[in-house]
């Protein structure tokens, strides 16, 4: 097998990926939202056509922006129609991102008739193309030093998304935990909701031109989940969580790189296999966690059925 | 401005009501999706006493609770704690919330829990230190289940969770506590908990006001009661106001909970 620096790129880029989707992916999870990181990692296509059609430039900055804010819109959005409109938030915000995510299909297409906008790569994203668009992040110092741009962008994200968890950690905790009483005690919960939901949008934005939108909802939700069944802490949970990231994007590009030469399948995506491979780890938690999987459950019910074996019912009582 | 009515807060706007009653409610309404759930309520609560909120499913108990505590809009009214409005006077509230209202399958402890009881002294950016815990671990042995600081909380009991709500509310050392149903689904020994505690906030001059709904026991534990059914039917010194008219009031049409209500005088009366 042969491992180039190319794919040690591709490696960190998507553990970066992992680790900064991770971070806002344990609070979706945990306040029950998976969903809204799907609506908005759809929702996020209008604003990048959108941004694109108004500007007529592909500049990163633009797109990022639009996209963001567009991003941050469905969740606004979403508040603001189950709130006034009677219906359940999941599906208003079902209603929410469909309707954006077919508008900027739309729109995309309008645009490739013009440019390169593909819809193709939008959802599957360049994982493997990405060790081949570089930067000189600091020529502003004089250095030439040539990386990945997706190196630099999620690289930032990953530190933002990190020094923004540090900062409120306690606040996003109580306000995902009981948004009542944070914001009787001046904790105002729904500006926290719409810190972590900036957050999903940033981040989505960022991990999804390098990595497509379907690895983004994987790697927003699945590490989190696989990790909110390992622990009882918070805090374990997030490590757990941006831990099984990374371990998806190492294994999932290993194989990627392994399964073509040892069992001759051709070009297989190394998104692709990341997503799968932070399925499996799911699977297996489901299967293998030691008090909310299957087996843990098994194994705890074990002891007490043979106590009251051991303890036959005394003749009197019958 | 949308109040513009509204004097400002330097002089007293309703001279009837008194200026530092520990809550002082001023023609509340509040509406969910523009369809009114309680109002025209104007309430003054006397200081260092328990007070029960008690009505009917649906009258509007918690919508009460959570208007005051700015957690849901009001159509109208003024809300006062000790003469100020309500957002001066946050570290003077402690909410003890319905147990349904939170997921008990969240990765934390119980201590945790309590933790956040004083999160609202700490201050943003600053992080949770060791006498916090310290405070928190305290409350907690304070309602009886100091030793189960570490479990998570979802393999706590009902009643284990309500005593851990309580000791939150606690560590909260608030001087006014709006206590939404903590008597719901909890043992005899839990109920005595919770009842002696409530007589040492008392005793230490704070104010509950506890939504109950076991009509059986509001003369043994409450001093003054609020009957409340969408609007305020009548509120008092319990033994003035807690009659079996007032009662058909509240509760009538409903059959069921009016036998109820009967009992409970009888056995008031007995
Ligand atoms: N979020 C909401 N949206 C719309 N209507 C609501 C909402 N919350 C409560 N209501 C309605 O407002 C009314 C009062 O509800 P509230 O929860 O205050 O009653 P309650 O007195 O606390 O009842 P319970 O004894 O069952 O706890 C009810 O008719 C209820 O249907
Ligand atoms: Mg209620």
């Amino acid at each position: 097998m042969t491992w180039y620096t190319m794919d040690t790129w591709i490696v960190v880029v998507g553990a970066l990926a992992g680790i900064a989707c991770a971070i806002p992916g344990c609070f979706l999870v945990l306040r029950q939202m998976s969903m809204m990181g799907d609506a908005i990692s759809h929702a996020v296509l209008p604003g990048l056509a959108l941004a694109f059609l108004i500007t007529g430039s592909r500049a990163s900055v633009t797109m990022f922006i639009g996209a963001a804010l567009i991003g941050l819109l469905t969740a606004v959005f979403t508040q603001w129609i189950s709130s006034w409109g009677k219906v359940e938030r999941g599906a208003s915000m079902g209603i929410v991102f469909t309707t954006l995510f077919a508008v900027g299909l739309l729109l995309i297409v309008q645009a490739a008739h013009h440019v390169e906008l593909d819809p193709g790569c939008v959802l599957y994203g360049a994982l493997e193309l990405t060790p081949l668009d570089t930067v000189t992040p600091l020529f502003w110092l004089g250095l030439g030093w040539e990386t990945p741009r997706a190196f630099v962008v999620l690289g930032i994200i990953t530190l933002v998304n990190l020094a923004l968890l540090l900062l409120f950690y306690k606040e996003f905790k109580i306000s995902s935990f009981d948004p009542n009483l944070a914001t009787t005690l001046g904790i105002n919960a729904q500006k926290m909701h719409y810190l972590l939901m900036s957050m999903v949008a940033v981040t989505t934005v960022a991990a999804f031109e390098a990595v497509g939108s379907i690895l983004v909802i994987a790697l927003l939700i699945v590490p989190a989940a696989t990790a909110y069944l390992l622990t009882d802490r918070l805090s374990t949970m997030l490590l757990l969580g941006g831990g099984f990231g990374v371990l998806a994007a190492a294994m999932g590009h290993f194989l990627a790189v392994w399964l073509p030469e040892v069992h001759g399948l051709p070009d297989v995506s190394s998104a692709g296999l990341v997503a799968v491979t932070s399925g499996i780890f799911f699977a297996a938690a489901v299967l293998l966690a030691p008090r909310y999987g299957m087996l843990g459950k098994f194994l705890n019910r074990r002891p007490l059925k043979k106590h009251k074996a051991a303890t036959p019912l005394s003749p009197e009582k019958t | 401005m949308t109040k513009t009515n509204l004097p400002p807060a330097e002089d007293d706007p309703h001279p009837e009501h008194s200026r530092d009653a520990p809550l002082s409610i001023h023609d509340l309404t509040v509406a969910y999706h523009r369809k009114p759930v309680i109002w025209d309520i104007d309430l003054d609560l006397p200081e260092g006493k328990l007070i029960a909120v008690v009505g009917p499913n649906g009258a509007g108990k918690s919508t009460l609770l959570k208007a005051c505590l700015d957690l849901i809009p009001r159509v109208s009214g003024d809300i006062r704690v000790y003469g100020k409005p309500y957002r001066q006077q946050r570290s003077l509230i402690g909410y003890v919330p319905q147990r349904e209202s939170v997921d008990w399958d969240f990765p934390v402890s119980a201590l945790e829990v309590v933790t956040m009881g004083v999160y609202g002294s700490i201050g943003w950016f600053r992080p949770v230190l060791r006498k916090h815990r310290a405070k928190a671990q305290e409350a907690l042995e304070k309602v009886g289940i100091g030793h189960l600081a570490g479990r998570q909380i979802s393999q706590l009991s009902g009643g284990q969770q309500q005593r851990v709500f309580l000791a939150r509310a606690l560590a909260q050392e608030a001087q006014l506590y709006f206590m939404d149903e903590p008597f719901a689904a909890v043992d005899a020994a839990t109920e005595r908990a919770i009842v002696a505690l409530l007589r040492e906030l008392q005793q230490q001059g704070k104010t509950c006001l506890v939504v109950h709904h076991d009509l059986a026991t509001v003369a043994r534990y409450f001093d003054h009661v609020i009957l409340l059914n969408m609007r305020v039917v009548a509120a008092g010194p319990t033994a003035e106001v807690f009659h079996n008219e007032n009662l058909q009031k509240t509760y009538g049409g409903k059959m069921p909970l009016l036998e109820e209500a009967g009992q409970a005088l009888r056995q008031n009366l007995s």
